[in-house]
């Protein structure tokens, strides 16, 4: 099944470059109704407020991290399917396999290219 | 102390103030107790001594280095340079990443005004400088590990500092040294920044695992 492409993105990153480079990679693919979040709880609002089709985040924020927003999402009745890709330099193995318990969708490790974005986008909506 | 020679003096002054006692007696008792602390003192306990003498002697001469290395120096000045200059790497390349960016973003708007083969290969371009300036976000974040090793050591300095600055009536230094080590710094979130590329896992690594689930 085809992306939706005009779906609402939710990306989260408390690095505001990071933010706008995977806002613009988003509009390399075609996804253009791409919102900000600076970090977990300010998603997690955004997320309860709004209409996502799909969560992009970063792990290593503060107050609320990445895992815990994924906890979060996981946890409330109307979210708890959406689909969730962490993006991250987090990469040890304990961070895979804590993110795959929480519930992750797929798991992009940092730097990263837009191929790679594109293709695991694509995988979790065709499984959405 | 009672020095060898105040000895018949103070025993004088015993036998006056105690004219009943035998002085005979108190001689024994004092030959007593001199003796039995030359049992004492054995070769063993000599040694010890001389051996405590000598920790003394290592500790005061280490102070006493340590203070001529100007440890203050270290926390005073060095640390809070280099952690400065590290924060001036990150702000500097951060200015320069933006407006990168921000080129990028205007050629991505003149894409769809070309014609043939080169909007797409502006395009190209494009996406591969956003996905080359991600390397900001990397780099801020081993910077922010190595700022956080050189505040744990600014931390052990100022314990070490404290340790070698015990005031002259001999009371202990008052610390309030955080604790240190991965522990402290091993949230339950589990953050723990980039990893280096020899150690790390890469995207075909995190995909074999996640797979590894299903």
């Amino acid at each position: 099944m085809a992306a939706d492409k005009n779906m609402n993105v939710l990306i989260v990153d408390d690095y505001k470059t990071m933010l706008r480079i995977i806002r613009n990679l988003l509009k390399q693919i075609d996804f253009n109704n791409v919102e900000e979040a600076t970090d977990g709880s300010d998603a997690l609002a955004k997320l309860k407020a709004g209409n996502f089709g799909l969560v992009i985040s970063d792990w290593n924020m503060v107050p609320m991290s990445g895992l815990e927003l994924l906890q979060e999402v996981r946890q409330d009745a109307r979210l708890k399917s959406l689909p969730f890709i962490m993006v991250t330099a987090e990469s040890k193995t304990e961070n895979v396999v804590a993110a795959k318990q929480a519930g992750v969708s797929n798991y992009i490790v940092k730097p990263f290219n837009a191929e790679t974005l594109r293709e695991k986008i694509e995988k979790v909506l065709a499984h959405a | 102390m009672l020095e060898p020679a105040q000895l018949p003096q103070r025993l004088a002054q015993l036998e006056a103030r105690y004219p009943a006692s035998d002085p005979g007696m108190v001689a024994d008792v004092v030959r007593a107790v001199l003796g039995s602390m030359r049992g004492d003192l054995s070769a063993n306990d000599t040694a010890l001594l001389s051996e405590v003498e000598e920790l003394a002697q290592t500790l005061a001469a280490a102070r006493a280095e340590i203070a001529a290395l100007q440890p203050d120096d270290i926390n005073d000045s060095h640390i809070p340079s280099a952690t400065d200059e590290l924060d001036a790497i990150v702000a500097h390349t951060a200015v320069a990443t933006d407006i990168i960016l921000e080129c990028c973003e205007k050629l991505d708007e003149l894409g769809p005004t070309l014609t043939g083969a080169a909007g797409q290969t502006v395009q190209d371009v494009t996406t591969r400088i956003y996905e080359a300036c991600s390397f900001q976000d990397i780099t801020g974040q081993r910077i922010t590990k190595v700022v956080a090793t050189l505040k744990a050591i600014e931390t052990k300095v100022a314990h070490i500092i404290g340790v070698f600055s015990r005031d002259q009536k001999g009371g202990l230094p008052v610390l309030a040294v955080e604790p240190m080590g991965p522990a402290a710094h091993a949230p339950a979130s589990l953050m723990n920044g980039p990893q280096l590329p020899a150690a790390a896992m890469g995207q075909s690594d995190i995909d074999a695992l996640l797979a590894s689930f299903d």
